[in-house]
């Protein structure tokens, strides 16, 4: 299937469901990464991911987008795009954004430039060549800027941003990109309490119209969130609920704090 | 009528600032009006004659500082460093040199209908890749054509194996080499060790004569001149800011939906082509071309001349490649057993203190100058920061976000 293709079918959600992994497993070197893992994420829902180290979160993301192919089980994108068959470009151009552990800006670009390279349009090489921003793509980009509070940094290189300005880059460029699935990897690691409030914020005004999976360490900024939380452990699902329930539940428990 | 028209113009002119433009015009005074004025009206013997010599090197210089910007293209935006660039540059010669090696007809020193070398070999005919050669046009088509799929080809399948840096500059010079290797061979056709040489026409003119000289050391600077605008054009467009953003970080683009493949493939066969061109272009005015241009040692030489004047900026690509040969032709004068040494030296010198080059110099220069007055004038830049604003006109509006 071209990229064309993919953008121009869609995701069909006429289940109300955004995300299926049905018993994806991969092993590394006969280490097993993710072991049998089922997941559901439904349209519009802010779903946080915890598990101690190597409990496969971001082998999960790299299942998702397309980086890792899982040697067995399915992983659909709604009810038609079978996400284990389509490339990495090809999923981002289905709606699929991902925002990494480390923030990965474009630091010789310019703050402006990074919010332009994201937006969702001329994507391909005869397209890019004589692509200009419409009215409305400068209108998103300056509201965007105001809403990430980079305004003032526009013109700088974003090599120049702070940590956390460079983490608010990246939501912002996933705001740009305007996905229908968001995949964000430790969004607040190395924030301050004031910047991870506001990247809360952000998150949750995310939600709703889009899919969010969030991975996370830290339970403060899961609860800010809100949301179904599922564990992860060893590869596979452990416990599913909301925060009061997992974090009630003895198998999680003995995971964080036994043996 | 004029809507289309203007929006494949106006990012060409907007494309290059003042400065660019009024050096632009310098540099074509000098090439298309001075130049032809001195070698040709001035009798020899004057003061400002111009020699036959200074002519053919200039013309030289700039097929060289052609290759350098086809290669500061791919490494210096798309970050592809070819260490086998000199294959391209090689092939385009040896494909307008077999419309020269025809044109000789029958002047050859066996007077035959075959080149000498082939008389030589006692080959009766033409081999079938010699079909239509005697048709400079049909030369010139292959020299664009032949670069340009071996690059495309090439480039195909190592961009999308994702070979990148060190290795992919490895495998470049293995192409090279190997070219070299079959080139030195008298099976493959092209005059093995000897090469191409003797020409004695070009589109019917004499291929020595002073006003054939000229015309030649012309269209090399304009076709460089042309080559400068497309690729500034190319470089400020999204186009060049996607191939810096693959430069760096290829799968962060990937995740945001661009296919990097596509993007280093266009940027990478252009060059093969910029090269090719520059080759044809190279060959009548040095009147020879053999395997030894395919040396890996040609090749590393080009990608020095970049780093000598500055990657990623295309003109520091063009001051390194005259910076660098006008030295070398002086030291080999000079001292000619020591100029791999001191190209070493430069090489070293370069990446160690200079690693923006002679153009990354001049710009640290000039801001150091520029720090006292920048404090008294803050004010001006707070409201060009907020892109978009006071932006009506449709033309200079994507400028201002992006610039």
């Amino acid at each position: 299937m071209s990229p064309h293709r993919v953008e121009e079918v869609g995701i069909d959600v006429s289940h109300g469901v955004m995300l299926y992994l049905e018993g994806i497993t991969v092993s590394f070197d006969g280490f097993k990464a993710l072991n049998d893992l089922t997941l559901y994420v439904n349209v519009g829902e802010l779903r946080c991911i915890i598990g101690p180290n190597g409990a496969g979160k971001t082998t999960m993301m790299d299942v998702v987008t397309g980086r890792t192919r899982p040697d067995a089980g399915r992983a659909f994108l709604g009810q038609s795009l079978d996400l284990t068959r389509l490339s990495e470009v090809q999923i981002a151009r289905a709606g699929v954004g991902r925002k990494f552990q480390k923030p990965t800006v474009f630091e010789q670009h310019t703050v402006a430039e990074n919010l332009e390279l994201a937006m969702p349009s001329h994507r391909q090489v005869r397209q890019s060549l004589l692509a200009e921003l419409t009215p409305e793509e400068r209108q998103r980009i300056v509201a965007t800027l105001d809403e990430v509070r980079l305004t003032d940094e526009a013109e700088r290189p974003a090599g120049l941003l702070s940590h956390g300005q460079k983490q608010w880059l990246e939501i912002g460029m996933l705001l740009v990109q305007d996905p229908k699935l968001l995949l964000l990897d430790e969004p607040v690691a190395g924030l301050t309490d004031e910047e991870t409030a506001r990247t809360a914020e952000l998150i949750r005004n995310l939600a709703g119209k889009r899919s969010v999976v969030v991975v996370e360490h830290d339970m403060d900024f899961v609860e800010k969130l809100g949301g179904m939380v599922t564990v992860l452990h060893e590869g596979s699902v452990l416990s599913e609920g909301t925060l009061a329930k997992v974090q009630a539940d003895p198998r999680v428990i003995e995971v964080y704090l036994g043996r | 009528m004029s809507g289309p028209r203007r929006s494949l113009l106006t990012p060409l002119f907007q494309a290059t600032p003042r400065r660019g433009w009024i050096a632009f015009g310098v540099v074509a005074t000098l090439a298309f009006v001075v130049v032809p004025l001195l070698h040709l009206v001035v009798p020899a013997g004057h003061v400002f004659h111009l020699s036959d010599y200074t002519v053919a090197l200039a013309g030289k210089l700039a097929c060289y500082a052609l290759v350098a910007v086809a290669l500061d293209l791919v490494w210096g935006q798309a970050g592809i460093l070819s260490l086998g660039h000199g294959l391209f540059f090689a092939l385009g010669g040896y494909c307008f040199g077999m419309y020269l090696m025809r044109a000789i007809g029958h002047d050859g020193v066996y007077q035959s209908d075959l080149p000498d070398f082939m008389v030589f070999l006692d080959w009766k005919r033409y081999p079938w890749y010699w079909t239509g050669t005697e048709h400079a046009a049909w030369a010139l088509v292959l020299v664009v054509l032949v670069p340009g799929l071996l690059a495309f080809v090439f480039g195909w399948f190592a961009f999308r194996s994702r070979i990148r840096g060190v290795y992919l500059s490895i495998i470049t010079q293995a192409l090279t080499y190997a070219a070299m290797l079959l080139f030195f061979r008298n099976e493959t056709g092209f005059g093995g060790n000897n090469g191409f040489t003797d020409f004695k026409r070009i589109f019917g003119f004499p291929v020595a004569a002073p006003g054939t000289r000229v015309a030649l050391f012309a269209a090399s600077v304009a076709v460089l001149l042309a080559t400068l605008l497309l690729c500034r054009w190319l470089v400020t467009s999204r186009f060049g800011r996607v191939l810096r953003a693959i430069r760096d970080g290829e799968s962060r683009v990937r995740c945001l939906g661009y296919d990097p493949l596509w993007y280093k493939l266009f940027a990478w066969t252009l060059s093969a082509v910029i090269c090719g061109v520059a080759g044809a272009l190279y060959v009548p005015q040095v009147g020879i071309i053999n395997p030894s241009e395919m040396s890996t040692a040609n090749s590393i030489e080009i990608a020095i001349w970049v780093a000598v004047g500055g990657r990623g900026t295309l003109v520091g690509a063009v001051i390194g490649a005259l910076v660098v040969n006008l030295a070398k032709s002086w030291f080999t004068v000079a001292f000619p057993t020591l100029w791999l040494f001191f190209l070493g030296l430069i090489f070293v010198a370069v990446t160690l203190f200079l690693p923006d080059g002679l153009v990354g110099l001049a710009t640290r220069l000039r801001a150091r100058r520029r720090v006292p007055a920048r404090a008294s004038g803050s004010g001006a830049g707070a409201t060009a920061a907020v892109p978009g604003a006071g932006t009506a006109n449709g033309t200079g509006s994507g400028k201002e976000v992006v610039a």
